[in-house]
């Protein structure tokens, strides 16, 4: 299934990009302001750069597009090792705190004060398993907000499930369960969304608080429905085959 | 005390007293702290490199989408549908369409969509606090998936993404109501 959608998403991106490009370049009347004012600050950065004066100046939306693709093409490999080299320091600091909690008991204490929910979510991971405190210590970090915390705990999570996965290549029911409740982000204090909102000069920075509590609550509660409900159909069942056509329609943008 | 001033210091302080109660309780039950701590720390370090392949392949594919400018033509495309109809008014509503697609797919990308919403209609209008609560109750799905799945070499997903689609959707629509019932008296017109 990801290769389907990461597929859709290179394909509709540069074919896209090149036909809006290629278009508004034959019909320069169907442009809209906004790519006018885009094409223009290009030009200023060029100018600026000093680089092909000339040709920035009459930079066609063709052009515009082409180069804003390429930024991304080389944007995604420089981003990718900057997060990488973060999460290095990040996931050494957490790992080894996290190791110390648990030689002291202190995430078993935990997943034993848990263990009625965490059996109802991951039936198939046994009481006592290490997966669970990491799992709980993940969630923790995720409601607190700690997101270079959530991050290496929930690596973590994943390696100690994949110990219980008896097809190393196929996504447990208990995996799945586990990225549902953190992708759909549980969330007590929103840390970061209000630090930008205060520099945005909000009046009240903290006035989504509750509201975030409530749809929080409801997104978690469909991932757990919706997880322990698609587990069960065919389609998904451990031997199916991986990229049944029918999972295409709600590919790349629901 | 505002209650501004007090959620920053617990912000600044969650950390800090985490870290202090382990290694107190660690102390207590005679754990050897620094063998333990470089144990687990090493472990990081491999996780950790291991995963660059799989965010360089999720991250080219999502900032291309997000580089040919769909999200902003597919909002002007519903605004040019409301021209002219009654409906117009609503129109500045769909300053949330890029947002809400961004939201699962790029957190730099709908971070950039809510701070432009920010800017443009103030961070207290009905379209700025709808804004912060879909980016409160969603995760950049996508970018999990991939990074978790990698690090530990799964490539056969099965349900995974369909069920934190469906969650990002409930998130989203779930922001929309609440923000209506919430906010919905900043409505303009």
């Amino acid at each position: 299934m990801l290769n389907k959608v990461w597929f859709g998403l290179v394909l509709v991106g540069v074919l896209y990009g090149f036909g809006k490009g290629a278009l508004l370049t034959a019909f320069p009347q169907l442009r809209p302001a906004a790519v006018d004012q885009l094409a223009e600050d290009r030009a200023d950065e060029a100018a600026a750069a000093d680089e092909q004066d000339a040709a920035a100046d009459e930079s066609t939306p063709l052009a515009t597009i082409g180069r804003k693709l390429n930024d991304a093409v080389f944007d995604a490999a420089k981003v990718s090792v900057e997060i990488v080299i973060t999460l290095i320091g990040a996931m050494a600091l957490w790992l080894g705190v996290l190791r110390i909690a648990k030689d002291a008991g202190l995430v078993d204490a935990l997943a034993r004060l848990l263990r009625p929910a965490l059996r109802f979510l991951f039936p198939d991971v046994p009481d006592g398993h290490p997966a669970q405190g990491a799992m709980l210590m993940n969630i923790a970090a995720n409601m607190l907000g700690l997101d270079n915390a959530a991050t290496p705990m929930g690596l973590k999570a994943m390696k100690e499930l994949q110990t219980l996965n008896p097809r190393p290549d196929t996504a447990t029911n208990a995996q799945a369960m586990f990225l549902a409740i953190n992708t759909s982000s549980v969330t007590l204090i929103p840390f970061t969304i209000i630090a930008y909102r205060k520099a945005a000069h909000s009046a009240t920075p903290e006035s989504p608080i509750f509201g975030i509590l409530l749809a929080t609550t409801v997104s978690t509660t469909v991932a757990i429905l919706a997880a322990k409900w698609l587990a069960k159909r065919p389609r998904y069942a451990v031997d199916a085959p991986s990229d049944a056509p029918a999972i295409d329609e709600e590919a790349p943008q629901s | 005390m505002t209650f501004q001033a007090i959620s920053e210091s617990v912000s600044l302080w969650t950390l800090p007293a985490a870290i202090l109660f382990i290694v107190v309780f660690g102390a207590w039950r005679r754990v050897p702290m620094y063998e333990s701590f470089v144990a687990g720390a090493k472990e990081g370090f491999d996780v950790a490199v291991m995963i660059i392949p799989y965010l360089v392949a999720i991250l080219l594919a999502i900032k291309i989408f997000m580089a040919s400018g769909i999200f902003e033509d597919i909002k002007m495309l519903a605004e040019w549908c409301l021209q002219g109809t009654s409906f117009e008014r609503f129109a500045p509503t769909f300053d949330l369409l890029p947002m809400a697609f961004a939201c699962p797919l790029s957190g730099s990308g709908a971070r950039g969509v809510m701070l432009e919403i920010f800017d443009e209609h103030g961070p207290d209008s009905f379209l700025g606090q709808t804004a912060s609560l879909m980016r409160g109750s969603t995760e950049t799905t996508f970018y999990v998936l991939t990074l978790y799945f990698g690090a530990v070499n799964i490539s056969k997903i099965r349900h995974t993404l369909s069920a934190c689609l469906l969650a990002d959707a409930a998130g989203i629509v779930a922001s929309i109501v609440i923000g209506f019932l919430l906010f919905g008296n900043l409505i303009a017109g």
